[in-house]
């Protein structure tokens, strides 16, 4: 079993127009920046992959990343928990001018439903967002004595993920807190792309330290000394 | 008008108030202050909603590393006996009961317990993040906040107006003027600042302050 890919491209070529993409990340920590500007690429290049559903907890920042996404007009929706950083613009125009659609998720609430997605339940009750505007047109069951709210599954066609080790079978290992979503996206999608920092051969990473185990990712692709998207915007990146 | 409480002071009063041993999980922006003034010789454990669990201070400027990062996305470092956890595991400490302190920012609390603090309405983006899952879950949900709001009126309401984050969640406000504990759907006034009226106080609070037969001085030092 060999889950690696030559280039990104040759990675990428699972996404397709009108698709959902999970990207893991929470702001810069975890946003896999190679795959996602790979794609950018494409799209400028060929006007495919546009239409794009795109699930993460925010919805870029400054001009790279998401934002860049956003800015090509390959992103017709988001789903993500706060939209806003230290440089919304990309997200936040498209928003008040109704060119791009959003659905507020409570953060632990998207968490749970991405994890109940790669896990095959297809709903779940959480006391988050009771009696709120974002709990409206939703069921609500007692358990003893408490309001719950009903939440659906969230499922993918993609999810990008970036991982620090990888071996040819897909084990994954993350950087600090760069961890986040990765794990729950890695499940939820038909087709889980990796860029990880090293690609090792089986038996490379202690069963012990596997985050993600392989079952859950079907291509990898190795990208030495990846960017970080926080850096690079203090860098000044455009 | 007396003089109020700075936020510096408010997050202090609401430091001593940390329980030794506790998880605690403090919200961006002002409630964060309040780690600076926990009490020493009291352990607290921080949680932070982007997956870490006893975090420490800011590292020095040009230390940073940016998968090192708290809820507010800046740059933090690790205690000894830190760990790091996924999204799913991190709102399971949240929603399952396990965190013992959540302290939030606020724009109305209600004498219910209902909080907003997530939207002022239509117009903007709305943005929400871990707030509406941050209230259920902590055996004690604090609110950090100005009495007032910066037109002088009540903050601390019967209802409230804004868009809610969640019903019947919090437990304690500490304002720049009082600490007021939520009990059975009533603001109890626990202290007040010695140098207000309990009359004035009454008149800056947009619900009925329940006062028992002993009322706390509010003292916090100059910082």
């Amino acid at each position: 079993m060999n889950k690696t890919y030559p280039s990104l491209e040759d990675a990428l070529d699972a996404v397709e127009d009108g698709m959902s993409v999970m990207i893991g990340g929470f702001g810069g920590a975890g946003a896999p920046i190679e795959l996602i500007h790979a794609l950018v690429d494409r799209y400028k290049r060929t006007g495919s992959p546009g239409n794009l559903t795109v699930v993460n907890n925010n919805a870029g920042n400054g001009a790279i990343g998401i934002a860049a996404m956003i800015y090509a007009g390959m992103v017709a929706k988001m789903v993500c928990s706060f939209p806003r950083s230290s440089d919304p613009k990309a997200f936040t125009e498209r928003y008040l001018a109704g060119q791009i659609e959003l659905e507020l998720v409570p953060q632990g609430t998207l968490a749970e439903r991405i994890r109940a997605g790669g896990a095959g339940i297809p709903a779940f009750y959480t006391p988050t967002s009771y009696g709120t505007q974002l709990a409206e047109g939703k069921p609500v069951e007692e358990f003893e004595g408490r309001p719950y709210v009903r939440e659906r599954w969230l499922k993918a066609d993609i999810s990008l993920i970036k991982a620090e080790l990888a071996d040819r079978r897909g084990n994954l290992t993350y950087r600090k807190a760069a961890r986040n979503f990765s794990p729950l996206m890695a499940m939820a999608a038909t087709t889980t792309i990796v860029q990880a920092s090293r690609i090792v051969e089986p038996g490379g990473i202690d069963p012990e330290q596997v985050v993600t185990p392989g079952i859950f990712v079907h291509r990898i692709v190795e990208v030495r000394e990846p960017k970080q998207e926080e850096a690079l915007l203090r860098e000044g990146a455009k | 008008m007396v003089s109020k409480l700075s936020n510096a002071q408010i997050a202090w009063r609401a430091a001593q108030d940390l329980p030794d041993g506790a998880y605690v999980n403090l919200g961006i922006g002002f409630p964060e202050m309040i780690a600076k003034f926990k009490p020493q010789g009291r352990e607290v454990v921080y949680h932070t909603e982007n997956g870490i669990l006893d975090f420490g201070q800011a590292p020095p400027a040009g230390e940073e590393d940016w998968d090192l990062i708290n809820a507010g996305k800046k740059a933090v470092t690790l205690n000894p006996g830190a760990a790091f956890f996924h999204h799913a595991d991190s709102f399971a400490m949240v929603r399952g009961g396990h965190l013992d302190v959540a302290v939030l920012g606020a724009y109305e609390v209600a004498e219910t317990g209902d909080l907003a603090n997530w939207s002022t309405g239509p117009g903007s983006v709305p943005a929400v993040g871990g707030a509406m899952d941050l209230v259920h879950g902590a055996r004690q949900v604090w609110v950090v906040t100005d009495h007032v709001t910066k037109k002088g009126e009540p903050k601390l309401l019967k209802e409230c107006r804004l868009p809610l984050t969640g019903v019947a969640c919090v437990t304690t406000v500490f304002t720049s003027l009082a600490v007021i504990d939520i009990v059975d759907r009533r603001f109890v006034l626990r202290e007040k600042l010695p140098r207000i009226s309990l009359g004035d106080l009454q008149a800056v609070t947009g619900a009925t302050l329940v006062v028992g037969d002993t009322v706390g001085e509010l003292n916090v030092p100059e910082l």
